[in-house]
């Protein structure tokens, strides 16, 4: 397969990239690892008319400690994030869960920012990130802007970046020593999610926070789960409503019914994991 | 559009169009067919490379974005007509029937003991996880890989 023909800009700097966006509109897209994109343009899902290439933009791939939050560069790989001490440390939900996508050759190429602009309720990372109640940092023609993960996703494949940002940043908050769990259900090596669930319990009073994968349109947190578990609920009477607000999808893996069911039982394994 | 990048060793130029599959590039540019094109959804990793050192799906990377970088394709594994010790591991285990995948095995199995020089059979079956063998069932592929490991550390298990 083919992808159908398009102009390519390679981008010097953020800024470059940025001006680039700004010219050509919504018919250019971004290219940084390549893994959501490339595949959506062989099959010819997506035809941008402009690739901007940001890969070799290195400065912004790295992992540093913020304070209070890890903060990682947009264009950081996988394979780097599973490896990184600074994250098994403070935010190791993040660093389990990239090791968690695909296979090794995907995470030396498959960028955390590539994957979250992708958007896709399948992946995985969007979840962790939902989970650790984290943000990312955008920066357009008119400067930067922190969009929280809970406004991040607004639709299937839709962000909240607009046509000419570009996500520079993820901030996750420290989550040292705070008990988390991630359950992926799948039935093969390097399959996508059936259904997934993220939990991290906030060392600071705020609870628990549940995140799911494939059980909607976008990646999302589970409102429900995490009312019950503030209101005093136990682990098994939370996960009970894991499904609550969900449109799961229907596919040869499992129709709603069973997503429903798949969600209930890997929220409650991922709660008791996490020790909510 | 212009793109220069180091294959197995050797400065390379060509002109191609921005669209140009990385993988394409190698066998039909190039000229080197020993990378496969396998299912060409990066699922099965019949494609796999080194780009500066490190297992890539080839198919799943434009050619332009591998500008500036060092290729490794299996044509560059061996040395003036000495098998890579991954080579000749896959050679005297028997690590392959029909070979259509051992291009990729060999180059993600080189890569993944880079990154872990005496993996656990373990470890290796989860570091393979990304390439697919429709032959062997994976014993003697494992036991290639566990071979090659012994043989570069004095410590594998075989």
């Amino acid at each position: 397969m083919i992808p159908a023909p398009v102009d390519y800009v390679e981008a010097e700097s953020a800024d470059a990239a940025i001006a680039a966006l700004t010219q050509h509109g919504d018919e250019a897209k971004l290219l940084a690892g390549g893994h959501s994109l490339i595949p959506l343009m062989k099959f010819r899902l997506a035809t941008p008319t402009v690739l901007v290439d940001i890969g070799r933009l290195g400065d912004l791939s790295y992992i540093n400690d913020g304070g209070d939050h890890i903060a990682i560069g947009a264009l950081t790989t996988h394979r780097a994030l599973e490896t990184s001490a600074l994250l098994q440390a403070d935010a190791p939900i993040m660093a389990h869960v990239a090791s968690q996508v695909g296979d090794p050759s995907v995470r030396h190429r498959g960028t955390l920012g590539g994957s979250l602009a992708h958007g896709d309720p399948a992946s995985d990372l969007p979840a962790a990130l939902l989970a650790s109640g984290g943000s990312v940092v955008a920066k357009g023609p008119n400067g930067e802007r922190v969009i929280p993960a809970s406004e991040l996703f607004t639709g299937f494949l839709e962000t909240a970046l607009a046509a000419d940002e570009l996500m520079t940043e993820v901030r996750i908050p420290k989550a040292t020593g705070a008990g988390w769990s991630y359950q992926k259900f799948n039935r093969r090596a390097q399959d996508w999610a059936i259904v997934g669930a993220a939990a991290v319990a906030s060392g600071n009073g705020d609870g628990t926070r549940v995140a799911l994968v494939n059980m909607g349109p976008t990646p999302m947190l589970s409102s429900a789960v995490g009312s019950a578990l503030s209101g005093g609920a136990s682990a098994a009477d939370a996960a009970a409503l894991a499904a609550e607000g969900t449109s799961p999808p229907e596919d040869l893996n499992g129709d709603a019914e069973y997503r429903s069911h798949l969600a209930r039982v890997l929220v409650k394994r991922a709660l008791d994991e996490a020790g909510s | 559009m212009q793109v220069e990048m180091t294959v197995n060793g050797q400065s390379m130029s060509a002109d191609v169009e921005p669209r140009t599959l990385l993988v394409h590039y190698i066998r039909d540019d190039l000229g080197l067919t020993g990378t496969n094109v396998g299912c060409d959804t990066s699922s099965c990793g019949a494609c796999t490379i080194h780009i500066n050192g490190e297992s890539a799906k080839s198919c799943t990377m434009l050619a332009a974005q591998a500008r500036g970088t060092d290729v490794t394709t299996i044509e560059g594994m061996a040395d003036n007509g000495t098998l890579h010790p991954m080579q000749q591991a896959f050679m005297e285990c028997h690590g392959l029937q029909c070979g259509y995948c051992t291009p990729g095995m060999v180059m993600a199995a080189t890569s993944l003991l880079k990154e872990n020089p005496n993996p656990t059979e373990a470890e290796v079956r989860e570091g393979l996880e990304g390439n697919l063998c429709r032959c062997t069932g994976y014993h003697n592929i494992v036991k290639s890989v566990l071979s090659a490991a012994g043989n570069s550390t004095n410590g594998g298990s075989q």
